[in-house]
This record gives structure tokens, C-alpha cells and sequence, in this order.
């Protein structure tokens, strides 16, 4: 006897859907699709509407009740001056975090994708990793510590018998204070730690993505090792660079935790907002407030993408 | 004469491996010279070592005379093709071709006209604007050898340039590629796995096999004289004959190859001179001009195997599972050696 040519289907409603589905991919797509884009629509996007429809509401000074009336009056208080230093200090921030973890990346995360291999590998990525395992809270408390004026990197200076240059470097103005967790250089300091794999991660996949063969093209046809680094390596890596800089500049943008825990007295855009929905109870403001980042972000990649960030996509 | 490439006892290892195992050779100006071999067989860091994106462990390596053992590939009078063409994908086609002469230095103009006119002579000349990812496989090997020639090296090296290529483009540019290098007198290093290829393009062909050259000469000499056992069998797959063989077959008692051009078949009860042996005919495939057939001995060493290759017309009347007659012209039972 030889066999059927087309086996018969299986019983039951489940066995027609399982045919049903094949038939109709799209249908497929919709069922799996359907859950997530109902989450991120209401949830997510319905949110987040809601906030930046606060934003146009006013607030009225005397009685503190929100005014409904839409304009744009809110914004205009943005532009005061000391909103404005706080908008200027969180975007100066992030950018040099940004340049910091790309600057400290790059090497670690072009030795990740060119030279290391089978255990190293997975060692780069344990150590890479591992500190995203560990609570955010804990890690900025023992930055605390470590940062502190009787604390590790002090203590390290002293024995050295460099203490005079902390205290050098701590004397310089704006960036300075006290001690280094009073001080805005050790915010950036933790906010250059927090962030580092966000950076490192990116990169290394865009250096992985790069043929050995184009380094050796480059080398074959006389470029030193720094000039195929500025014409053939960099401008591949680029995309990796950005968006690893997406995520280090924007989280730096909203972060509301390192600043008040590790630094100075003065607010960055997260505090803020914070405030001013929290205890100010000013919503539209703090509403606001959230849309700087959003706009400066909308600002970064729209200008990466005029200097041909994404070319080599 | 000073060799464009000379290796003097060169021996490469990564770790345990011998990829290169004392290879000495002299490859002359103006020479197209072959490396063939199967994979992992030492050719491609022999021409790893001429670009000099490897270094040796041991020996001495010269081009045109002077000494590049830790001399970086930037600084070498030698260009490569290669396998995968590495084009810039960054770049359009033009500043790929332009890239060598930037690098250089060169002045913005020169180098636009000199690229302009390497794209012409791979003709590409519209192409100059088109990104690599808009360009066929054919196209971009073209780009890769314009990107190369265009910086007038004293030595081009080519890395199986051809492999991702269709029978027929491949056909083309094995001729296209000869006639360039005959008119620009330029030395070719052309590493392949394809005997074929090697067979009709070079001047002569250096057969590695385990990380040392086991021949080099004329192709002619390389196909129709084989040294051992190993490049009778992978160039041109001839027959390798073991000695009661070639015996059975009216030959001397000894190792041999015998091309399966050089096997006639013939019908039963032919009559001709010489000896003839009764067979039976295994298996029979078309290749156009010629068919080839394998047939199994019924007589003198029962069942040993020949490959035979004879004008399509006549071997046409030929069935599987017949029997018939093979006459082999002793004269063409090449001796070999067994080892290497």
C-alpha cells in the first residue's frame, strides 16, 4: 500500500485554526501582535498623552487649582531663568556622559568584537552584564560610599600620598565641592559607571558586524592602522556609537536618583519634575518639564542623521 | 633575474597547526602563478604571508628582492583581491576605487580621473556613483581588481577572486583577467582550489597539500606529469593505478597515473592491437563533447574501478551494466610517487 498523498487533517477546532493560520500569515501576525500594541497603546502612549496634554494646562498661582483652559503659558515659566539652569545642567550632563561612555567603550568594546573568543568572550559579557544584575539603588549608595570624604577613593589618594590632588581637583569651581559625593564630578562619575554597558553593548555589535577582511583592505591598500580607524572602522561602528548614546544621554536626561543621592544641592530635570508633581502639586510644569528631554532627544537624532550616523546602516 | 617573490623555508604555525610548512619558492616579474590546493592546504596564508597581514614563524620572505618580515602591509608594493571583495560599504563605488590614492595623499582631481579611468579599463565606467550593495556579485569582483590595479602594485594578489562567481561570469573573467594581466605585464599570485581555473590561466602552478608545495611548474607539465599520488588525483582527477594494475592494464608493475582521456573504450569483439581488457560499464554521464564513464574490470584485477573519458558520440552506445573492451596505450601509465 503507498502512502497518502496528503495526510488528513487533525480533528478538533484546534487542527482547523493550525490550517486556518498557515493559510493566512497576516492573521497570525495580528494574533501576536495584538496584545503588545494594546499595551503600548493605552498603557504606554495613553500615558504618556495624558502628561503632555497636562502641559498645556496652567496652574492658578493664588489657589493652586489646575486651570484647563489650553496655552502655552506653562512653557513660557520653563523659560525662567532658573528653570532654564536646570534644563542647561542635565542636557550638559548627559552630553558629557555621553562622550565619557563612548570615549571608555569603544577600546573595551573593540576588544570584545576583535580579539576575544570562546571563554573570553563570555567573560566580556559576564562583566559586562553583571552590573545590570545588581540593584540600581545599591550600586548609587555604594558609589556613595566609595565617593565619600573618608571613603575608598580618599582613602586611595592618602595613601598614595596624592592627596593633594583630589583635593586639587575638588577645588576646581562649578564641578568641585566638599568632597567628590558633594560634587558634580561625582555625579558624572556614577552616571558614567550606571550607563557604561548601555554603551559598550551597542558598539560591540556594530564592531562585530564589521568583516576583518574591510580592516585588511584598508591596511592592504596603505592606510595606517590610525587612518583605517578614522575612514573604515569608526564610520561602520557609528550607528553603534548612537544608539548606545540614545541610551546614556536619555537616561541621564530623566534620571531623578543619582543627582539626589551623589552631588550637589541644585536640581536636575528628573528632581524637577519630581517636585513639582509631587510635593509643588504644579502638574502642568512637571509635564513640562518631561517634554525637554523628548524634544532634546527628537534634536540628537535628527542632527546624527544629518552628519550620516546611519549611513552605513 | 630577481624574483618578484621569493620564500626561503617559510613555516607558519598557529599553535599546534603547520599551515605553512617550509615552502620555498621563487615566483618570477610578470609570471601569472597559480597556488592550488584543497582547503586548509597552506595557500591562502602563503598569500597571507606575501600581503604580510601575517607574519612567518620561520624563513625568509623577499619581494623583488628585499626583505618584508615585519614590514606591516601598508607599506608593501603588493595589492589583493579579495574572496569576498571587502569593498567599503560605506563608500560608492568611485571612493572604493579612489580609497588607496586618498590614503596616499594623492590630490582630490588626479585621483577621481585615475579612478575613473581604472573603472573604465574593468568596465564600470558609469558605475562610479552606485553603492557596492547595488552591484552584482560580477560587478563588484570588477571593483575589487580596479580598487587594487589602480594603485599600480609591483605585485596583485588574488584570493580565490572567482569562487563566488556562476560557471559562465567565472568563464569570463578567467579570460578577462588573463588578457589584463598580459597587458599590463604585471605579476599575478592567483590562490585557488580549482584546478581548472589554475590549469588555464597560469604560467605555471605550485600544488600544496598539507602546508608544502608537493609541485610546481607549467601546467601542462603538472597535468600530464604528475608527481605523486596526491596531484594525479586533485588535478584533473586522473586515475592513480596501483601497481598489479597497471600490470593487468601492459604497463611496468608500478604506482602510476593514467588520465582517463588516455583509456579507450572499445565494443566487444573489436580486434586492435595491443592489450585489451573486458569491463563493465558502472556508470555513464554526459558532459557535452565527452562522456564519462566509470567501468569495473571483470578480468585481471577483478573489480578495480577506471575513469574514462572518450568522445560523446562513440561512448554513447554504451549502457550501464554492459560489458565492453578499454585498450590503455602503456606509454601513457605515468609512474608517481605515493607519498606527498
Amino acid at each position: 500500500m503507498t502512502a497518502a498523498v496528503i495526510a488528513a487533517p487533525r480533528p478538533g477546532a484546534l487542527g482547523r485554526l493550525s490550517d486556518a493560520l498557515f493559510r493566512h500569515p497576516g492573521l497570525l501576525l495580528a494574533l501576536l501582535l495584538a496584545p503588545p500594541l494594546l499595551w503600548l497603546g493605552v498603557v504606554y502612549l495613553g500615558s504618556l498623552v495624558a502628561l503632555l496634554a497636562q502641559s498645556l494646562f496652567s496652574i492658578d498661582e493664588f489657589t493652586g487649582q489646575i486651570d484647563r483652559t489650553l496655552t502655552l503659558s506653562t512653557y513660557g515659566e520653563l523659560l525662567r531663568l532658573a528653570n532654564l539652569d536646570i534644563i542647561a545642567r542635565t542636557v550638559l550632563m548627559a552630553a558629557a556622559v555621553t562622550i565619557a561612555d563612548a570615549l571608555i567603550a569603544f577600546p573595551i568594546a573593540y576588544y570584545a568584537a576583535t580579539y576575544a573568543r570562546g571563554r573570553t568572550k563570555a567573560l566580556f559579557y559576564f562583566l559586562v552584564m553583571m552590573p545590570l544584575w545588581s540593584a540600581y539603588l545599591v550600586k548609587v549608595y555604594a558609589w556613595k560610599l566609595l565617593l565619600a570624604k573618608e571613603g575608598v577613593v580618599g582613602w586611595v589618594f592618602d595613601a598614595l600620598g596624592i592627596g593633594v590632588v583630589l583635593d586639587a581637583i575638588l577645588a576646581i569651581p562649578v564641578i568641585g565641592g566638599p568632597s567628590l559625593s558633594t560634587s558634580y564630578l561625582g555625579t558624572f562619575l556614577v552616571f558614567a559607571y550606571v550607563w557604561l554597558p548601555y554603551m559598550i553593548l551597542p558598539i560591540q555589535a556594530s564592531l562585530e558586524r564589521v568583516p576583518k577582511s574591510l580592516v585588511e583592505a584598508s591596511a592592504d591598500l596603505g592606510a595606517s592602522p590610525r587612518v583605517a580607524f578614522r575612514t573604515v572602522i569608526l564610520p561602520l561602528a557609528l550607528p553603534g556609537v548612537v544608539a548606545g548614546s540614545i541610551f546614556t544621554f536619555s537616561l541621564t536626561l530623566g534620571d531623578f536618583i543619582i543627582p539626589q543621592i551623589v552631588g550637589g544641592s541644585t536640581l536636575f530635570i528628573g528632581q524637577a519634575v519630581l517636585i513639582h508633581q509631587g510635593t509643588a502639586g504644579n502638574i502642568p510644569l512637571a509635564a513640562a518639564f518631561t517634554v525637554v528631554p523628548i524634544v532634546v532627544m527628537g534634536l540628537y537624532l535628527w542632527g546624527a542623521k544629518r552628519l550620516g550616523a546611519f549611513d552605513a546602516l | 633575474m630577481t624574483p618578484a617573490v621569493r620564500f626561503e623555508r617559510v613555516v607558519r604555525h598557529f599553535g599546534q597547526v603547520r599551515a605553512v610548512d617550509g615552502v620555498d619558492l621563487a615566483i618570477e616579474p610578470g609570471e601569472f602563478f597559480s597556488m592550488l590546493g584543497p582547503s586548509g592546504s597552506g595557500k591562502t596564508t602563503c598569500l597571507r604571508l606575501i600581503a604580510g597581514f601575517d607574519q612567518p614563524s620561520g624563513g625568509h620572505i623577499e619581494i623583488f628582492g628585499e626583505r618584508v618580515e615585519g614590514v606591516p602591509p601598508y607599506r608593501r608594493a603588493v595589492n589583493t583581491v579579495f574572496q569576498d571583495y571587502a569593498l567599503f560599504p560605506h563608500m560608492d563605488v568611485l571612493d572604493n576605487v579612489a580609497y588607496g590614492l586618498m590614503v596616499k595623499g594623492v590630490g582630490k582631481a588626479e585621483r577621481r580621473a585615475k579612478a575613473d579611468r581604472a573603472l573604465a579599463m574593468v568596465q564600470l565606467a558609469t558605475h562610479g556613483a552606485r553603492r557596492p550593495s547595488q552591484l552584482s556579485g560580477g560587478q563588484r569582483q570588477r571593483v575589487a581588481l580596479a580598487r587594487a590595479l589602480v594603485n599600480e602594485p609591483r605585485v596583485l594578489l588574488l584570493d580565490e577572486p572567482l569562487g563566488a562567481l556562476d560557471l559562465k561570469l567565472r568563464e569570463e573573467m578567467q579570460v578577462e583577467l588573463k588578457a589584463l594581466q598580459r597587458s599590463l605585464g604585471l605579476t599575478f599570485v592567483f590562490v585557488t582550489h580549482d584546478q581548472g581555473e589554475a590549469l588555464s590561466m597560469s604560467d605555471r602552478v605550485a600544488v600544496f597539500n598539507e602546508g608544502r608545495i608537493v609541485q610546481v611548474g607549467p601546467p601542462e607539465e603538472i597535468y600530464e606529469r604528475p608527481r605523486s599520488r596526491f596531484v594525479a588525483d586533485f588535478v584533473g582527477g586522473s586515475n592513480v593505478v596501483e601497481a598489479p594494475l597497471a600490470a593487468a592494464l601492459g604497463g611496468p608493475a608500478r604506482l602510476a597515473s593514467l588520465r582517463p582521456e588516455a583509456v579507450t573504450l572499445l565494443a566487444e569483439g573489436t580486434a586492435a592491437a595491443g592489450r585489451m581488457v573486458r569491463v563493465r560499464i558502472v556508470d555513464s554521464q554526459y558532459h557535452g563533447a565527452t562522456r564519462r564513464c566509470l567501468v569495473a574490470l571483470e578480468e585481471g584485477v577483478v573489480g578495480a574501478r577506471l575513469a574514462v573519458a572518450a568522445p560523446a558520440a562513440r561512448a554513447g552506445g554504451f549502457a550501464v551494466g554492459e560489458t565492453a573492451l578499454v585498450s590503455v596505450d602503456p606509454a601513457a601509465l605515468w609512474p608517481i610517487e605515493d607519498a606527498g
